[in-house]
């Protein structure tokens, strides 16, 4: 084997999630009342594009999720070496992204470096011009050329675009016609999405499309790469939250007594703290822990990695005061039922009455939350780690790259394609999720007067 | 009323308790104080002596809980808990590490955080529930549609984005006002104006959805229908009826962070370079300095729960059916 597979901590939980997303997925399908705001959901046209943008996401995410270590050439006697840096799946399918670095800054599609050098030319005289890229631009022979080359190459791109477009819409419509997908909205989107990405595939061959960032590297890149982080930090999150606000809410909710005065106090002392400090004072004393235990991490993906997880972990803890609080009131609701006291009075135990009565009934509240959250914490994680409590400072995410990006506001003129990059980037994922979040709330929230379809 | 109130406020004591303990726990047994020591001195080459003198600097060389060697009362009193968390009780919140008084520098820097945070607190609830009302008033019309779209749009996008966006339009491309600062006087208007309409903009998105919620919620009782049939004109209804009636859910929302505008905010505070308590913050956060963050998280949860109970005194103001007893 030329490569060896790295499983660091945040992969292990993405895969939990996805067989926990698949698991709950199969249940659906076998049941018609749990499908049937699902189908409310499939035919709204926002609803079935963003969640189409959405997954194109979650690919790129899921892409970069599967690591490996690569084996070094010339190991000594059928000893493989393994290299000490962890790549993904999605390092290596777009490697020339990864490893065409230029020196420094350099704008979308430049030929050229963003700052002039002193350069010898032919005749060995030293002239101060900006220099030609090392790869961006490399195959044109002057710089002239490039306004021609770009339109070429995007139309072509585009050309590709939309001839695999057409037929994925083709394919779509044939094999979709039967669940009654918006169809219309779905193909123009289809073919808009296609277009885009034959475009940019076609002039990253060539260019850096979003320009280069101070230590040379393809912004494109890192902004694809700060998919997975935001991803993790809205997702993951969740398995923390989830449990809590599930356990703790219903069960304040059905035996109230002194079981309840425990709980909300437990709640109303963490919600009382400005969640920002919360996560603050906890990280910071995560950072202790692991400044002061150097020894536990092999390479410093995983000490990245594991910062990313514990983030996560203490974003859950701050933050499931919220949904708990709607749990404990929807039980105390619930339990006041007819049905749950036919249930009691015919001596079904608490724990069933849980988890066979009560549970299924507070599921919506917990889907529109989780949906609601996911956005908001993708929009966290750059602010936090602005405030210097976010993920790692040597992990790609949104708040590392605008981070970095902000300080370079003040050159003259500016360098903006990084700071526009992030912020396009997370625009155009936090839309989709909350849109489509909307469509889920919409089609969930019982409180929303509808016709029975 | 004032019966109510006293109980309200013991039963704040013990949530500010657990809050303190949470806090202590955070700070000193998660990660002891010899851990904090040898990450702030550098982890290696570091003397068990170097160790004491930052301890002994920061008082932080008693023992956590109990101190034994101690005589009667001095054995809770000389102890780190004591002195460093529970003193908090009495807002005395200790020295930063650059050895300046907590307590004096967060009474001197609550001005400029209310001077950013108070009038964007006011100029925004305004626009706010306007807007809110009049996408109520023209609901499921094209121009209710493109309301809510454009406040899905404003809050899908960073905060960040408003603040850097905003300086380098305002201040940086057309030179209206100065990119960050802040004095006192009368030039203060001048470094305030471009955080405040930041701030208001940045919360369009999601308040005024939240508030257009609530309005159409209201809108859809009966007491509305026997207000149309009896004849009153639109507005009039959302004016008198419905805005009078939101009231409660609205109050709910917002009474509660009134206290929190003393604290400021993080990132416009720091953005723009105003001297308030969300820079001091960001500051202690960035240079590590635990005893301001224990501070603040402590002031904080202070001022929420005190928001807490403001919320429930608002009640009976704008409905007479609620008595607090």
């Amino acid at each position: 084997m030329n490569f060896m597979p790295v499983i660091l901590w945040s992969d292990a939980l993405v895969f939990l999630l996805l067989a926990a997303g698949v698991g709950v997925a199969w249940y659906v399908r076998k049941h018609e009342h749990l499908l049937l705001p699902w189908r409310r959901v499939a035919r709204s046209g926002v609803a079935v594009v963003s969640l189409l943008v959405l997954i194109l996401f979650l690919a790129v995410g899921m892409l970069d999720t599967f690591h490996y270590r690569a084996a070094l050439e010339g190991g000594s006697k059928g000893e493989t070496v393994y290299s000490s840096e962890v790549l993904s799946v999605f390092d290596k399918l777009v490697e020339p992204l990864r490893t065409r670095n230029e020196k420094s800054y350099s704008a979308p599609l430049a030929v050229t470096l963003y700052a002039k050098e002193s350069l010898t030319d032919r005749q060995g005289n030293v002239v101060r011009d900006y220099p030609r890229l090392q790869y961006g631009g490399a195959h044109l022979a002057e710089a002239a050329q490039r306004g021609a080359d770009v339109i070429k190459r995007a139309l072509v791109g585009a050309l590709a675009g939309v001839m695999a477009g057409l037929l994925l819409v083709v394919a779509a419509r044939y094999g979709l016609a039967k669940y009654g997908l918006p169809l219309r909205p779905l193909s123009i989107a289809i073919v808009i999405i296609t277009i885009l990405l034959g475009v940019i595939a076609n002039l990253a061959t060539g260019y850096h499309v979003l320009g280069t960032d101070k230590v040379g590297q393809d912004v494109l890149y890192l902004s694809l790469k700060s998919i997975r982080t935001g991803l993790i930090i809205g997702t993951v999150t969740t398995l923390v939250t989830l449990p809590l606000a599930l356990f703790f809410g219903i069960a304040a909710g059905y035996f109230r007594g002194w079981i309840d005065d425990v709980i909300q106090y437990i709640y109303t002392v963490l919600s009382s703290i400005p969640s920002v400090l919360l996560i603050a004072a906890a990280v910071l004393m995560m950072q202790v822990t692991i400044d002061t235990h150097p020894d536990w991490f092999a390479t410093s993906a995983s000490r990245a990695d594991l910062r990313l997880v514990f983030l996560c972990l203490i974003l859950g803890v701050t933050s499931w005061t919220g949904l708990c609080r709607l749990l404990r009131g929807e039980t105390l609701k619930l339990r006041e039922m007819e049905y749950i006291q036919a249930a009691q009075s015919f001596g079904v135990s608490s724990m069933r009455i849980l988890s066979r009565h009560i549970l299924p009934n507070v599921m919506h509240i917990v889907l529109i939350a989780l949906v609601m959250d996911f956005s908001a914490l993708v929009l966290a994680e750059a602010v936090l780690s602005y405030v210097g409590v976010g993920v790692d400072p040597t992990m790609i995410s949104f708040g590392t790259m605008i981070n970095a990006a902000r300080l370079e506001m003040a050159r003259e003129p500016m360098v903006w394609w990084a700071l526009a990059a992030a912020f396009g980037f997370m625009l155009t994922l936090v839309l989709a999720a909350n849109l489509f979040a909307d469509a889920v709330r919409d089609a969930f929230d019982p409180r929303l007067n509808r016709t029975v379809a | 009323m004032i019966e109510y109130l006293v109980r309200r406020i013991l039963y704040a004591v013990p949530i500010l308790i657990g809050v303190n303990l949470l806090t202590f726990a955070l700070f000193f047994i998660v990660n002891t104080p010899d851990d904090m020591a040898r990450m702030q001195l550098g982890i290696k080459r570091v003397t068990p002596e170097a160790i004491e003198k930052w301890k002994q600097q920061r008082g932080y060389d008693k023992p956590l809980l109990i101190n034994s060697a101690a005589s009667s009362t001095q054995k809770i009193t000389e102890t780190i808990f004591w002195q460093k968390s529970a003193s908090m009780f009495v807002f005395d919140f200790g020295y930063s590490d650059d050895g300046r008084n907590i307590t004096r520098e967060i009474s001197t820097r609550m001005g400029p955080s209310l001077a950013i945070a108070l009038p964007t607190f006011m100029i925004g609830l305004v626009v706010y529930v306007s807007f809110a009302l009049l996408m109520t008033l023209f609901r499921a019309t094209a121009l209710d549609m493109a309301g809510v779209a454009l406040c899905v749009l404003l809050m899908s996008v960073s905060s960040l984005f408003y603040i850097i966006g905003g300086q380098f339009l305002v201040s940086k491309l057309w030179h209206l006002v100065p990119i960050s600062g802040y004095t006192g006087g009368s030039d203060v208007f001048k470094f305030v104006l471009l955080p405040i309409v930041i701030g208001v903009i940045g919360g369009v998105g999601s308040s005024s959805r939240w508030y257009r919620t609530i309005f159409l919620e209201e809108i859809g009782k009966d007491y509305v229908r026997t207000a149309r049939a009896k004849g009153l004109s639109e507005l009039r209804v959302l004016f008198t009826h419905v805005l009078k009636n939101a009231m409660i859910p609205v109050l709910t929302g917002v009474v509660v962070v009134i206290p929190l505008l003393f604290m400021g905010s993080l990132l416009t505070e720091s953005f723009f370079g105003i001297p308030g308590l969300g820079s001091y913050t960001i500051d202690a956060i960035n240079a590590q300095d635990f005893s301001v963050v224990r501070a603040m998280v402590f002031l904080g949860s202070v001022l929420y729960i005190t928001g807490l109970i403001l919320t429930d005194l608002s009640y009976t103001i704008v409905d007479p059916r609620v008595r607090l007893t």
